[in-house]
């Protein structure tokens, strides 16, 4: 009997289950002994208790009278604003550089050569401490900040910006400019469908272009013409009116886009490099414009290579999104800390942490898989 | 000078490009090298020479004055030639288990050796003055948590893969949940979790350090990593071997061990060295835990210090060559080896 492999199988398995089973059941017994000793309680009900501590910036208000779970929704929003808004500056940085890279100019490839291998091999800590640094130290006091005329103001405090009042006008508009979004984004889709029906060719970019920016002007006017904006004004030791973004905040995009941006250069450059040369020439043979080449035989093709490795950068920067901790930026690792170490309640923060983390990589992963099942190559 | 003409100026926007190009390095390249070279303050100086070339050039200084500090933090100063020795120790084992003239069974005792003595060196006893784990600090921690954490988590890297592949379904599931759930997670939170809760996992009495609970931290992070590594190796290897290796009638414990790992390994040690190289720059997060590795070190010497504490950024640019120079050297070893490797070379 203990020959035959099913069996065998089945044993070792039960042996593993158990295993795990058992020292799960020891760790569990060990931790809730030692949790009832220090009279802490299990549960999520921490999370209805008044936070009793501030949180430097936020999206949503939030006061320290506010519940542990709307101090929890401020750092997951504000993680979320963080790797968002680096997704797209390292997204922008790193393309760039790996063009240049591929660049007939030596002397620009050479740069490029010199930036990537310089940023790759230097810990991402390390930079947002000097890039921290660099803000609070170089820039001048908010006395004497850096103005670009009366809208801009750059100081030892962070950037400081001018932004329109809040209006119907305005708000109409940016309603206007979702709908005329998604309205380009149908007029291609009938463009093209009626392209591969007849052959006929719908001038897309330029009714597209007009959409977004007419029909926000359009809706900008019906709403009263808003043009209210809120300045910035010295007063006191500080500015007050516009909109502001602190100095943590500047340093983790800024340190964060270029760190990614570095790593998204090699992605893009290996992406090009893997359309074959006779692809070009077939599309010069084909008698294509070199804007059309681009686009219609080359990108096509190296997306392909470089979405997969490209999302796994983009959860890599979410994940790297942590280390705003150690410069005081209030994303969802801060505030778990501050909320571990107040209520003692560890296992529950550290529980909602790697959830909330495990759901942006499922998400990341899912939106990759589906991508690349759709551009998947149909082989014969 | 013709190949110049070629390569910089071969069309109007090529050549704009490369003017705009050299006007740019010429604005800020001057006063970089000058702030970082010409005007700097060298060797040991008081702090108030360094005061005087405020803003024209830099205080290297500052790293002549904190050096000690930054390399080996807060041990016993009589007892620091000790952590010397343990720094030059790993990084010979690194140069020496690059060659792959010293890929052979050997190599593993002389790692375990190595290990046996960097520990022993370290803490003490047995005719060392004994030196408890929460003094240890700086370089030594950097190279021990990331090169512990890689040769431990080894084996639990290579037995996660060998289960995601496996046909029974409870092996598969644990290890293909743990990868998943490990890689999902940023390296803060595991060392939150390390550091919070095995306080409260293990049995009253028992306690163990903040260095170990890191570095187990480390490891159990690392594995998932290794796991993906070695498993692109076993799916690199060909299906006829391992067909083969059953019809020789060899059980799996040794068609892994002689016929698959081999070649698998071979296949994933580039990715293997990239993820050490991952590793060793993320040995600064244990900064979060307050552990004092290389780069804490560095931090924390001129913070508290007020007359050097506004030279802050020479600190820290020393440190950053500091990693530069031992990651650059392994990405050029990988690159190296990669190409080594896929020419065809028996190792």
């Amino acid at each position: 009997m203990f020959t035959s492999e099913r069996v065998r199988a089945i044993a070792y398995q039960a042996l593993l289950l158990a295993a795990v089973v058992g020292i799960g059941w020891l760790l569990v017994a060990n931790t809730l002994y030692n949790l009832s000793t220090r009279q802490i309680q299990v549960g999520f009900g921490f999370l209805s208790r008044e936070a009793g501590f501030e949180i430097a910036e936020s999206p949503i208000v939030f006061d320290p009278s506010n519940s542990y779970g709307r101090a929890f929704l401020v750092g997951l929003l504000n993680t979320l604003r963080i790797s968002a808004l680096g997704i797209v500056g390292a997204t922008l940085l790193g393309t760039l550089i790996g063009i240049a890279r591929l660049s007939s100019n030596w002397l620009v490839a050479r740069l490029a050569s010199a930036y990537v291998e310089f940023v790759r091999n230097v810990p991402l800590l390390l930079q947002l401490f000097v890039w921290y640094g660099l803000i609070t130290e170089l820039l001048p006091p908010v006395r004497e900040a850096i103005a670009f005329g009366d809208l801009v103001f750059l100081s030892q405090r962070g950037l400081r910006y001018a932004w329109p009042q809040a209006a119907p006008g305005w708000s109409a508009a940016g309603w206007a400019f979702a709908a005329a979004v998604v309205l380009a984004l149908a007029w291609r889709a009938l463009a093209s469908r009626r392209q591969r029906a007849t052959g006929a060719q719908w001038p897309v970019l330029w009714p597209s272009l007009g959409l977004l920016l007419l029909l926000p002007v359009g809706a900008w006017l019906a709403g009263g013409a808003p043009t209210q904006v809120d300045l910035p004004r010295l007063g006191g030791f500080d500015f007050r009116g516009g909109r502001s973004l602190s100095p943590e905040f500047i340093a983790l995009l800024v340190g964060l886009s270029t760190y990614t941006a570095a790593f998204i250069a090699e992605v893009v450059r290996g992406g090009i490099l893997s359309v074959p040369r006779g692809q070009a020439e077939a599309a010069m043979a084909l008698g294509l414009k070199p804007g059309q080449r681009l686009r219609l035989v080359t990108m096509p093709q190296a997306l392909r290579v470089i979405i997969p490795p490209l999302t796994s950068q983009y959860l890599n920067l979410t994940k790297n999104s942590s280390l705003a901790v150690a410069i005081g930026y209030p994303d969802l690792v801060a505030v778990a800390n501050t909320t571990m170490n107040q209520t003692g309640q560890a296992i529950e923060a550290i529980a909602i942490l790697m959830a909330v983390y495990l759901a942006i990589s499922l998400a990341i992963s899912l939106m990759m898989n589906w991508y690349a099942a759709r551009t998947r190559l149909v082989e014969r | 000078m013709n190949r110049i003409r070629a390569q910089l100026f071969s069309s109007p926007a090529n050549s704009a490009l490369t003017i705009a190009t050299l006007a740019l390095l010429g604005w800020a390249l001057p006063p970089a090298l000058r702030w970082l070279f010409l005007d700097a303050v060298w060797g040991h100086a008081p702090a108030s020479a360094c005061d005087a070339v405020r803003g024209q050039g830099a205080c290297w200084a500052v790293v002549a004055e904190k050096f000690r500090f930054m390399l080996f933090a807060v041990y016993p100063y009589d007892e620091q030639w000790r952590p010397a020795i343990v720094i030059v120790m790993l990084c010979a084992l690194l140069v020496l288990s690059a060659m792959r003239r010293a890929w052979r069974p050997w190599l593993a005792v002389v790692w375990a050796f190595g290990i046996a003595v960097s520990f022993w060196l370290m803490g003490g006893g047995a005719g060392l003055v004994p030196v408890r784990a929460e003094q240890w600090g700086g370089l030594p921690v950097t190279l021990m948590l990331a090169i512990f954490g890689v040769a431990f988590a080894f084996p639990l890297g290579v037995l996660l893969a060998l289960g995601r592949r496996s046909q029974l379904p409870i092996v598969r599931s644990l290890s293909i949940v743990y990868i998943e759930v490990v890689r999902g997670v940023p390296l803060i939170t595991v060392l939150f979790m390390a550091s919070v809760m095995f306080a409260l996992f293990l049995p009253e009495g028992l306690r163990i350090g903040q260095l170990l609970r890191a570095q187990i931290a480390i490891i159990l992070f690392v594995a998932a990593y290794l796991a993906e590594a070695v498993r692109g190796g076993l799916e690199a290897v060909p299906r006829g071997q391992y067909e083969a290796a059953e019809a020789l009638g060899l059980p799996w414990s040794k068609s892994m061990a002689l016929v698959i790992l081999p070649q698998a390994l071979r296949v994933a040690i580039p990715s293997i060295v990239n993820s050490f190289i991952s590793l060793f720059k993320d040995t600064s997060l244990v900064v979060i835990i307050a552990i004092y590795d290389f780069a804490y070190a560095v931090k924390k010497s001129v913070e508290t210090d007020f007359a050097w504490k506004k030279y802050f950024i020479e600190a820290f640019l020393f440190s950053i060559v500091v990693y530069w120079i031992f990651c650059f050297a392994m990405s050029k070893y990988s690159q190296w080896l990669e190409r080594d490797l896929a020419r065809g070379g028996h190792g």
